[in-house]
């Protein structure tokens, strides 16, 4: 079975705080990587017609160790199946507010096309490989949101991809 | 002397830590239970003999999908429980 490469570096980081884009690029730069690839999740506004009510804010529930061990695994699988050289994980947990940045995930490589590929797979298994949860707090209730069948989907598409 | 407490430690059960996240958390009332394990068993086992607790727990265990992790690697039912292992039931993940 192929490995990662010894040379790749990996950033992944669990935190209450905001991050910031711009340290986050800095941080990825490499002089033999031309192409960096950030991409960050937000809060986005949701809205409920009965009874009428909007989203407050997300609170974020995480499994401390397994988090960053599954983290790991996932970006070890992007540096081996895609040539890239620093990837960066950072993903925030607790209470956060509508607007607010979620994740980010940050990837740089020599050329762009591997750092698209290898941003979309840690994303698609983020999303269903990782144990965070989220639940969505509006003004006049909470519920945990349910896993999406979509996300399902995106993530087995890597799984087909690598076994054609 | 010697030889009757190792006899004891052998047979004295070890503590299994049973971990709950996010929804089933809520559904047990608890984030952290001890269990006590006296030899390896089948998850599927462990989970049986959890839900025979207590009706409250056997309940959350049924009323929704639940994924099960062994010392921190997502597994299914039928991986092997060591006494003194770390295991987590929680529902499927929403992260990202």
């Amino acid at each position: 079975m192929p490995s990662a490469p010894a040379d790749y570096q990996l950033i992944c980081r669990i935190q209450h705080d905001d991050f910031s884009l711009e340290q986050e690029y800095q941080a990825l730069l490499r002089p033999d990587c031309g192409a960096v690839v950030l991409f960050s999740g937000l809060v986005r506004e949701q809205f409920q017609a009965e009874p009428a009510d909007s989203l407050q804010a997300l609170e974020l529930e995480h499994y401390p160790g397994m988090t960053e061990r599954a983290i790991t695994a996932i970006a070890e699988q992007a540096a081996t199946r895609f040539n890239v050289r620093t990837i960066t994980v950072i993903h925030r947990v607790g209470l956060l507010s509508t607007g607010a940045q979620i994740v980010l995930v940050g990837v740089a490589s020599a050329h762009r096309a591997d750092a698209f590929s290898a941003c979309e797979l840690i994303m698609d298994f983020l999303k269903n490989q990782v144990p965070i949860w989220k639940k969505a707090h509006f003004h006049s209730q909470a519920q945990w949101v349910d896993a999406k069948a979509t996300d399902q989907a995106a993530a087995a598409r890597w799984v087909q991809e690598n076994t054609l | 002397m010697s030889v009757h407490a190792e006899s004891k430690a052998v047979a004295a059960p070890i503590q299994t830590k049973i971990l709950f996240f996010a929804a089933l958390r809520e559904a047990v009332s608890s984030s952290e239970m001890l269990l006590p394990q006296l030899a390896p068993m089948q998850l599927s086992s462990l989970l049986t003999l959890l839900a025979s607790q207590s009706t409250h727990i056997a309940a959350a265990l049924t009323d929704r999908e639940v994924l099960t992790a062994v010392n921190q690697q997502l597994v299914n039912q039928q991986a092997w429980v060591q006494p003194g292992d770390e295991v987590a039931l929680f529902p499927p993940v929403t992260g990202g």
